[in-house]
């Protein structure tokens, strides 16, 4: 198993107390395409940053196991955690305008990012960055290579951040909304574009979403979560099966336009969600 | 209050960003326009909303010609609603002071009155009303953002992606909303989004736009049936039915 997941809690300590975000959360994920769902404040980024411990200190983690590879994740020392990030499991974020560097050319941040995980000489790494640009379908790479950051378009600037984390050959993806900020069409472009990359590759993808329907078409599994736990687990093939309240009200409170409803459903909370 | 948009340009600099667009809304009507990010859409919103002095051609109001600089009267009758709730509100001031800035300003009576019904018009509990921004959830906020808007009294709201920054379960209190409230008050809407399901929703006509033109203008019943011409709306369409069935 690439990822396993036990019984893992998330708090904040705060001056009045020990916050619990995400309250006992299991998943394993092998060489798959597995898709995390939820709202805002599920517990769904959380879950997804603490497997590569990038949460800040005052953070409380448990976990009966945290493994990625079997390394226990819990006990690496950040030594270990840097021979895995980027190298072994590559982050892709939600907004490329914050996550690239403003001021260095495409180019030299890909160039950069394979340097630092294969070596080799300048000349060497510019040239698998233009590769590894051709690869995540960049018509011109050479001519965006050379552009800064502001002179190409969000979606462009995804596939640059999906180039960098691919220079390494990692075996793990996690994607965090890695197409929220850009337009529909683009969206189906890039996450297209992921799934065919991890499949080639045969890596193991962790894709964590809000919009379920759209996740269901990129991912073998869903897990769904709401506050802080994982209320469902199903195969994506199987959505409109789903049993729990709270995945079929968020399939049913969305506009459709080939089913057009005159009030949109919405979700009534059942406090027995969170038990 | 009918809108009538003809043959409206805006330029920045040198660069043409809408190159002549056309459109109508009748009175009471919804109207959705959809494109992707640089086709132009939100910068029709904002010249028709007052936002932008360096437009060319013709928006108008009742009939009546909109003058490149607005008269504090016109923002009385449109409103306009922005995407993000958590930029559009000042994270200085409470709910209370963000909703009397209006009123105060056109010298209306009775604001005391005004902002507790405005409020419960668009569902906030009266508890909300001496919180800051950053106490109220995105949905909340986007509540207020509406009501910063209906406390006007206006006949037209401008929505530039009311819902996109919100999750789908809050979207869809938020669209039912403003479904209700332009029933109540007889409101014209003009909505712009790239979620053509969203648009679909709550508008009766779509116009649809590419590279700052409108290419198509079409009813809702006939995009949903499929009955469109330009290739750009068959593309949008056909993607949005695709993903929006789960797999």
């Amino acid at each position: 198993m690439l990822v396993e997941i036990n019984n893992l809690k998330i708090g904040f300590q705060s001056r009045t107390g020990l916050h619990q975000a995400v309250k006992g959360v299991s998943m394993t994920l092998g060489t798959e395409k597995l898709g995390i769902v939820g709202e805002s404040g599920s517990g769904k980024s959380l879950t997804a940053r603490a497997l590569m411990k990038l949460l800040p200190r005052q953070t409380v983690i448990e976990a009966d196991r945290l493994a990625f590879d079997g390394i226990d994740i819990l006990a690496a020392s950040e030594k270990q955690m840097r021979s895995i990030r980027g190298k072994r499991a590559g982050f892709i974020l939600q907004d490329p305008k914050y996550s690239l560097n403003p001021v260095k050319t495409i180019g030299s941040q890909v160039a950069e990012s394979w340097h630092t995980h294969k070596g080799g000489s300048r000349r060497q790494s510019l040239e698998a960055a233009i590769m590894l640009l051709e690869q995540v379908k960049i018509r011109d790479p050479r001519k965006v290579a050379a552009s800064y950051p502001h002179e190409v378009s969000g979606g462009m600037g995804q596939r640059v951040m999906i180039a960098m984390m691919l220079a390494p050959d990692p075996e793990l993806l996690i994607a965090d909304e890695p197409t929220s900020a850009l337009d529909a069409t683009v969206q189906a472009e890039i996450l297209r574009l992921i799934e065919e990359l991890v499949s080639e590759r045969g890596m193991g993808l962790l894709l964590i979403s809000h919009d379920l329907p759209l996740v269901s078409h990129f991912c073998d599994r869903v897990a769904v979560m709401y506050a802080g736990h994982v209320v469902e687990e199903l195969k994506a093939s199987e959505l409109l099966s789903a049993q729990h309240p709270y995945t079929r009200g968020l399939l049913n409170c969305m506009p459709s336009l080939i089913h057009p409803k005159e009030r949109l459903p919405v979700l009534t909370r059942d406090p027995e969600w969170l038990k | 209050m009918t809108i009538e948009i003809d043959n409206l340009r805006i330029s920045f600099g040198d660069r043409e960003v809408v190159k002549g667009v056309s459109f109508n809304v009748a009175k009471g009507a919804s109207f959705g326009i959809v494109g992707e990010s640089g086709s132009g859409k939100s910068t029709v919103l904002r010249a028709m909303a007052g936002l932008n002095n360096e437009w060319s051609g013709r928006i108008a109001f009742s009939g009546e010609d909109a003058p490149l600089h607005r008269p504090p009267a016109f923002f009385r009758k449109v409103q306009m609603v922005f995407q993000d709730p958590y930029g559009s509100l000042h994270p200085r001031q409470t709910i209370d002071r963000i909703l009397s800035e209006l009123p105060l300003v056109h010298g209306m009576n009775k604001i005391d009155d005004r902002i507790a019904k405005v409020l419960s018009a668009v569902a906030l509990p009266i508890s909300a009303r001496f919180r800051y921004p950053h106490q109220l959830s995105g949905g909340q906020r986007q509540r207020v953002a509406i009501a910063r808007a209906l406390i006007a009294e206006p006949e037209v709201l401008l929505l530039d992606e009311p819902t996109s920054a919100l999750d789908v379960s809050v979207q869809a209190e938020i669209l039912n909303l403003l479904a209700d409230l332009r029933a109540e008050r007889n409101l014209t809407y003009v909505m712009v989004s790239h979620n053509l399901s969203v648009i679909a929703h709550l508008c009766t006509e779509v116009g649809v736009m590419i590279d700052g033109n409108m290419v198509e203008e079409v009813t809702t019943e006939d995009l949903r049936l499929g009955n469109v011409n330009h290739a750009h709306t068959r593309e949008l369409r056909s993607l949005s039915v695709e993903l929006e069935e789960p797999a």
